[in-house]
């Protein structure tokens, strides 16, 4: 798929994370619209799924481990032909498949409950593990938020992708430099990320987590069965598309109101009429 | 008595993984660095490449288990029921339980009977940490035989189970032939005048503190709760409406155990005068643990003390 197209759905996800968290009047599109393009990417262009048949055992598997940005996950599901677009107004209402953070009893194609930061990059390493033990070729994918990163069971995880040569595990860091409190550094700096990582035994690359050429060659290159896991560190940014979130802590955990929803759509439309 | 043989549960853990791994050949088995204290061991040594070690890191070992059921995988975790439950609580909670993933949590050293290595190793509030899971269920075998069927029973159910082990020797009282069915309690002897409603080492010192009981003419119905959750509420309710007084006995806080499943059935169905045998909201401490079930009043001794004490008041 050409980068133009990837970014066009990229903006209908983006749009999808206004509208969902706007009905809901709540949830958290700053680091929604953050990880937009790159799940985006995965879901249209690197994982193999299959939306007719989302309990494939031969899929690629899913873990968003920063599960608070399930509107951008449900988005690229509903763009991808998961479940019908309307579904996505649900988001956070009563009786909905839509759970405020990722919930794979509720959903199918979702492969792994999350919400709590740190654990879905746990569970993604057991999905390499048993790969690599089912003799599959699928890989397992997860991506994880900076601020994520300040939880100990990250770095449990790491040390055991590594002690086990998870080399089908890919991990993306969503690198917006903004956790709830603030910036990483006002909050508890995990920096530097990469460094960690390599040390934990990680072949680590940098990109820029909006531009589709970077993280095409990131992904093509993290493919390599070396006996190393993966991590992907993409500098982005919170609140990306929209005027008034980009690189403002505030749209962490809020929805727009009526007023701030027109000028987001706005924004998104205008962006997509370039594209 | 004297001429039983005593092994630990977690023998029959063991045991029971080497027995199960040809006709499961999905069963893989994690441990956090207590390979050989849990007896995961011993399914280790047989099969490496099912066996996978952690490291100390509780929490990352339970998600991964939970990612290795999601994709297929039959897991068995184990640690200490302390690390197991406590430490990694948040992890088995979200990850297995809300899941609902196919785990078999199998922690050792639960209770007071861990002995000289003290209260921070003794794991007095495992079951109710566990029980409150929703869907998780939860067994407290009370020989090495029991164990064995636990393990057995758990592999035949689809979903999270959670079975705590000890590490001392007890009596074997079991037949090499026992199963048990999960959520059902077993009537083992048949009373009037009180239940005891015992599982673990508790339900062997019940036993022994009933034949003591039936000295001074008071003939106690033991029951053994080996699950605690699904609690068997039928058999529970209809012992309670025939002895008229039901007494617990766990090796457990009394605070969220099996007396309190007891009295939360008991008090909505069939208020029944209660009392709790079990550690009495203190932390444990260090010893032999025959001496610190004396102490705590949880051998047979204990119950048979406070038994006859709630059923002469």
């Amino acid at each position: 798929m050409e980068n133009r197209q990837l970014k066009i759905i990229a903006n209908e996800v983006r749009k999808d994370i206004i509208d969902g968290t706007h009905a809901a009047k709540c949830g958290h599109p700053g680091g929604s619209l953050s990880s937009a393009d790159i799940l985006t990417y995965l879901y249209f262009e690197e994982m193999h799924v299959d939306p007719k048949n989302p309990v494939d055992p031969d899929r690629d598997r899913f873990v968003l481990s920063k599960g608070h940005a399930a509107p951008a996950l449900y988005g690229a599901m509903a763009e991808r032909g998961f479940f019908p677009k309307e579904e996505l107004l649900t988001l956070r209402k009563v009786g909905t498949r839509l759970q405020g953070h990722p919930s794979m009893r509720h959903l199918p194609g979702v492969d792994m409950s999350t919400g709590s930061l740190g654990q879905g990059v746990s569970a993604a390493c057991g999905m390499a593990l048993a790969g690599k033990l089912l003799k599959k070729n699928y890989r397992a994918y997860s991506i994880l938020g900076d601020g994520e990163l300040e939880e100990g069971q990250v770095w449990e995880a790491a040390m055991f992708a590594s002690a086990k040569k998870l080399d089908n595990l890919i991990l993306v860091i969503d690198y917006n430099n903004l956790q709830i409190d603030g910036t990483l550094a006002e909050v508890n700096s995990p920096e530097p990320i990469d460094a960690k990582f390599e040390a934990f035994g990680f072949e680590v690359f940098c990109i820029d987590g909006h531009d589709f050429d970077q993280i095409r060659d990131a992904f093509a290159k993290a493919k390599e069965a070396n006996g190393r896991p993966k991590a992907i560190i993409a500098k982005t940014v919170k609140g990306k598309g929209v005027s008034f979130m980009e690189n403002v802590c505030g749209w962490h955990g809020k929805a727009t109101n009526d007023a701030e929803y027109e000028v987001a759509k706005a924004d998104l439309e205008r962006l997509g009429a370039t594209l | 008595m004297s001429e039983t043989k005593r092994i630990a549960t977690r023998e029959g853990y063991g045991r029971a993984l080497l027995e199960l791994a040809e006709e499961y050949p999905n069963l893989v088995v994690m441990d956090a660095d207590l390979a050989g204290a849990t007896r995961t061991g011993v399914f280790a040594k047989a099969y490496p490449d099912r066996f996978f070690n952690a490291g100390i890191a509780e929490g990352n070992m339970m998600t991964v288990a939970a990612g290795l059921a999601a994709s297929g995988m039959l897991p068995f975790v184990s640690s200490f029921a302390m690390f197991a439950t406590g430490r990694a609580y948040e992890q088995i909670r979200n990850s297995i339980g809300y899941t609902e993933l196919n785990v078999k949590i199998c922690a050792s050293h639960g209770g007071i009977s861990v002995g000289e290595d003290g209260a921070s190793h003794q794991c007095l509030e495992d079951v109710a940490l566990m029980r409150q899971i929703p869907g998780m269920v939860v067994m407290v075998p009370a020989d090495e035989v029991e164990a064995a069927a636990c393990v057995r029973a758990a592999v035949k159910y689809n979903g999270p189970v959670y079975i705590r082990f000890g590490r001392a020797a007890v009596p074997v009282i079991n037949k090499p032939d026992y199963t048990c069915e999960i959520g059902k309690a077993t009537v083992v002897r048949e009373g009037k005048d009180v239940t005891i409603a015992a599982n673990g080492l508790c339900f062997t010192a019940a036993m022994e503190a009933a034949d003591m009981l039936a000295a001074d003419g008071i003939d106690a119905e033991v029951i053994n709760f080996c699950t605690v959750k699904p609690l068997d509420e039928e058999t529970l309710l209809a012992s309670a409406k025939k002895t008229g007084k039901v007494v617990t006995a766990e090796e457990h806080s009394i605070i969220g155990g099996l007396g309190s499943a007891v009295a939360e059935c008991l008090s909505e169905k069939l208020p029944t005068p209660l009392y709790r045998i079990g550690v009495r909201d203190v932390f444990g401490e260090s010893g032999p643990f025959q001496e610190l079930l004396h102490k705590y009043e949880l051998d047979a001794e204990g119950v048979y003390k406070q038994v006859k004490a709630f059923v002469e008041k």
